[in-house]
């Protein structure tokens, strides 16, 4: 009953403010400036929004070549050979998804921990320099991961990792076939690395939101740290799942560092040593190369489906961290 | 009795070793979030400083197996088409930022919030290939243009974001006080509101520029690269990224050295402005 007193009391408090306070949209003065201010500020956002539209439209218009030729057909073939003529996307696809997935399988639970120690453990002092350092990370340009992953990590997997897993899991087919370095595996390492900082802070930003009442009672009721903290992940799980789709949807698109170190080859193999080949890395490494009009019709199209995943994924992702967000700030 | 107490001291304990082992996981697991920044750092400063000089900066770059040379055509490049972007790019950005501040409190403002965040999550590579439709085939040729264009689109939703925010952290007061005194809205917002969170805004700009200046994946065919001098931004013009690929990749040492002198470049100046952007946004505002 005091409760809702409460709250009662406080949405009139709160009504009264924005009566009282000055609001731009509110005010009833308008005068020529303000409507030429406004409207040319409004021109400049639907530019903006435009431009997403027109993105897809622009594609759409200059892959038509390739969606007329090859239909649905194009996902699901599976030979991608410039020189007959034969376009299929599903290596290219495959290569994207098993490395991005890899990714997320190393860098979830490392982001979520980190993101555990920095809302829940680490002292005031050590936060701010430590998120720090991890945002830093994001900085990094994706040339330079790949610059890295060519002269540092290729090599290292080629002479340690590579034949250490050959050694003691070569029995599944995930860890055999030949030692390049230049694998799928490299890939997933590289991408991990960057998509860490996205998932971190959010899900540090999320798990900050949650209202702390909830871990203080349970602390209150005898719990241990980690027993309240998991109350925390419990109430951010949404949140941490849209970082991860964030994530998702940074490795999904992600081009320069992986068209260095993943080998670059249209095939689909159980191994993860073998090279393979991602959407954006024939993009990449293709573009310039081609000289037929339906060779450009197709990489366009697959710039265009990488497009549309990445928009859905980011979206999804954002809403549900924005639904989020906005339910905590609310109670 | 004691037997229950005994019974749950134990468990107490057990819980306590659990919480104290998780908590240390994830200790652990910062420490390995740093590892990998620790270690590029390393290689990039050890590797790169070999040839970080004067000549780096104002020569050329050599022809295949003469050693030496610079990327002075790299770096004015790099300058040029993050130019490009910005001079499109920004009055796109901080315009459609200033909306979303002072008028975006409708539908329309959610929307393109909502947008400027999906746009911000669209591969480079993608915008690359929207820059090569736009421009690089109207034109028939690979330019400088075409790569400030497809940097602009990058550069818009950051922009964008950071003006809304930074408009947003200016006091209400000031607002009322601007308008107390007759001031038309407008005037209020471009020269009190603007002007106060212009040095957050301006700072939030060199983080999206160079940002936009370590991008690769969109210019490898819109500005494609020159090994030559060029100025003109309707031709191919070298950048600084795109050496690093190329120079990654060629079977040169001399060259794999270069790359990462170049690296080292674009990483002192990103983190350089991610600092000052953090300082400056951070100590200002901190009060309200």
């Amino acid at each position: 009953m005091k409760e809702l007193f409460e709250k009662e009391s406080y949405s009139l408090i709160n009504n009264k403010l924005k009566k009282n306070s000055f609001n731009l949209k509110n005010s009833k003065r308008i005068n020529l400036g303000d409507f030429i201010y406004e409207k040319l500020t409004l021109i400049f956002a639907i530019i903006v929004f435009m431009l997403t539209v027109f993105m897809g439209y622009e594609m759409y218009i200059n892959s038509r070549l390739s969606i007329s030729k090859f239909g649905w057909k194009f996902l699901t073939e599976t030979t991608w050979d410039p020189v007959a003529e034969i376009y299929g996307a599903l290596p290219s696809i495959y290569g994207t998804l098993v490395s991005s997935f890899l990714a997320l399988l190393i860098a979830v639970p490392l982001s979520i921990g980190v993101a555990i120690y920095l809302s829940e453990l680490a002292p005031d002092w050590l936060e701010k320099p430590l998120s720090f350092l991890v945002e830093l990370l994001a900085g990094i340009p994706s040339i330079v991961y790949g610059l890295w992953g060519v002269f540092v990590l290729v090599p290292w997997l080629r002479s340690e990792v590579q034949p250490f897993l050959f050694e003691h899991l070569g029995f599944l087919p995930f860890f055999r076939g030949p030692m390049y370095g230049f694998s799928i595996l490299a890939a997933a390492i590289i991408l991990s690395i960057m998509v860490l900082p996205i998932i971190t802070s959010i899900s540090r930003d999320i798990m900050k939101s949650v209202p702390s009442i909830q871990k203080e009672a349970a602390l209150a009721l005898g719990a241990t740290k980690w027993e309240a903290t998991k109350i925390v992940l419990m109430n951010s799980k949404s949140g941490m799942l849209g970082a991860t789709m964030l994530g998702l949807g940074r490795a999904i698109g992600e081009t320069m560092a992986v068209t260095m170190v993943i080998g670059n080859r249209p095939l689909i193999s159980s191994s993860l040593f073998d090279p393979a080949y991602t959407m954006a890395s024939i993009i990449a490494n293709e573009f310039t190369e081609a000289t037929s009009d339906l060779y450009l019709s197709a990489l366009i199209e697959l710039a265009l489906i990488l497009f549309f995943i990445t928009i859905i994924i980011n979206a999804a992702a954002r809403m549900l961290v924005w639904s989020l967000e906005r339910k905590w700030k609310k109670s | 009795m004691e037997k229950i107490i005994r019974s749950y001291k134990r468990k107490l304990i057990y819980r306590k070793a659990i919480s104290f082992f998780v908590m240390s996981l994830t200790f652990i697991a910062a420490l390995f979030a740093i590892v990998p920044l620790v270690f590029i750092f390393y290689y990039t400063v050890s590797k790169g400083i070999t040839h970080l000089n004067l000549e780096f900066f104002i020569s050329m770059p050599k022809p295949v197996g003469e050693s030496g040379g610079g990327m002075a055509n790299a770096i004015v490049g790099t300058l040029i088409l993050v130019g490009i972007g910005g001079v499109i790019g920004l009055p796109i950005g901080i315009m459609s930022g200033i909306y979303l501040a002072e008028f975006g409190n409708n539908k329309f403002g959610t929307v393109l919030r909502f947008l400027t965040d999906v746009l911000s999550g669209i591969p480079s590579i993608v915008v690359g290939v929207v820059a090569y439709t736009l421009v690089v085939i109207p034109m028939k040729h690979f330019s400088a243009l075409a790569g400030g264009v497809a940097l602009a689109i990058l550069m818009i939703p950051t922009i964008t974001r950071t003006t809304e925010e930074m408009i947003k952290l200016v006091p209400h007061s000031y607002r009322e006080a601007g308008l107390g005194l007759g001031i038309p809205k407008w005037k209020t917002s471009l020269f009190i509101i603007l002007r106060t969170a212009w040095k957050g805004i301006a700072t939030g700009i060199l983080l999206a520029l160079s940002r936009a200046a370590g991008e690769t994946a969109p210019l490898l065919f819109t500005a494609l690269g020159n090994r030559f001098w060029s100025t003109n931004i309707f031709q191919p013009i070298a950048s600084l990224t795109v050496y690093i690929y190329d120079y990654a990749r060629a079977p040169f040492e001399d060259w794999n050295e270069q790359a990462w002198t170049a690296a080292l470049v674009l990483i002192l100046l990103i983190s350089i402005f991610s600092v000052i952007f953090r300082v400056i946004t951070k100590s200002k505002y901190k009060a309200n």
